[in-house]
């Protein structure tokens, strides 16, 4: 099975955001009131292969520790779907 | 004292010169080696240099931290051999787990090239043990994530255990407790953001890196 994988990859909470505060920061200037907790992160896409759902996202955790995310200051939230 | 360095170069690499120049000129032998290339060649000690390993995609460091020449460096590395990461190279050893925390992007987010004034906080490492406590070394920083950060805990284990080995007087970046560079625990493995390669030479207005790269080879001298 083919298997559609969106990886987030998030900062850890804690963990300093300067993009996240500047776009914070724009919100107000822009006239935006009430926009608070602006975090940044990045969305990584792709097809992965594997005989069932949980072995999809075995494969992707372990992609993610390796190699996708920082773990010092980043985390990851994974996404699997039938592609269909 | 002719010790053979070696360079590692990336796609993306750019401060190699740089690097080779410095080294060459305080009586070091510089040789280049090439990323995809696991063959060490018998190095005393190895340099990687500054730059964008890989374009910095995905993370800087994250991608080059699997070079095959990486993993030769990590087993170099476990066996003491001498290891520096400048810059880039910093943000590689913190990928590969050689050396703790984390390289996030600089607080104001401005890309920061500027001389800066270090404190040397411990003398203890390949890369300090020829400078003195408490010296100011006057070294440029060249950076868009340098913004040194690690847990808690990781801090308090790299200052109980002395591995802050420089600090910035004013920090430029946001680092934690103003780290500006730091060794593992058996101290043959030093990463610092500034770069000594470009304090070597009175023409570019700083000659205090070069005491960092004579310690460095002196380091390297004692290893073999």
């Amino acid at each position: 099975m083919v298997y559609d994988a969106c990886v987030e990859v998030k900062l850890r909470e804690g963990i300093a955001d300067p993009q996240g505060s500047t776009i914070e920061k724009a919100t107000d200037n822009l006239g935006f009131a009430g926009i608070t907790n602006v975090r940044v992160g990045k969305c990584i896409r792709f097809q992965v292969e594997a005989g069932d759902e949980e072995e999809a996202k075995n494969i992707v955790s372990e992609l993610c520790d390796r190699f996708l995310t920082n773990p010092v200051i980043e985390e990851a939230v994974i996404e699997i779907q039938v592609v269909g | 004292m002719n010790q053979n360095i070696g360079v590692v170069v990336f796609p993306g690499s750019n401060c190699e010169k740089d690097a080779m120049e410095a080294l060459a000129d305080l009586g070091a032998t510089p040789l280049l080696l090439w990323h995809a290339d696991s063959d060490l060649q018998g190095v005393d000690a190895v340099v990687i240099p500054g730059g964008f390993a890989h374009g910095d995609y995905l993370r800087p460091g994250a991608i080059a931290r699997f070079s095959p020449a990486m993993e030769a460096i990590i087993d170099f590395a476990h066996n003491g051999g001498p290891v520096l990461g400048i810059c880039n190279g910093f943000q590689v050893l913190t990928e590969a787990g050689l050396l703790p925390g984390a390289l996030q992007k600089n607080a104001g987010l401005k890309f920061l090239c500027k001389e800066v004034e270090l404190q040397v906080e411990s003398t203890n490492s390949v890369l300090t043990n020829m400078t003195s406590k408490g010296q100011t070394l006057r070294i440029p920083i060249n950076h868009f994530e340098g913004n040194f950060t690690c847990t808690d805990e990781t801090l308090i284990e790299l200052q109980s255990q002395d591995q802050i080995i420089l600090t910035y007087r004013e920090n430029p970046n946001g680092s934690m407790a103003n780290i500006a560079g730091i060794c593992n625990t058996t101290r043959n493995v030093v990463g610092l953001m500034p770069h000594p390669e470009r304090a070597c030479h009175t023409l570019l207005g700083s000659t205090d890196g070069r005491i960092l790269l004579e310690s460095f080879i002196q380091g390297a001298h004692a290893a073999v």
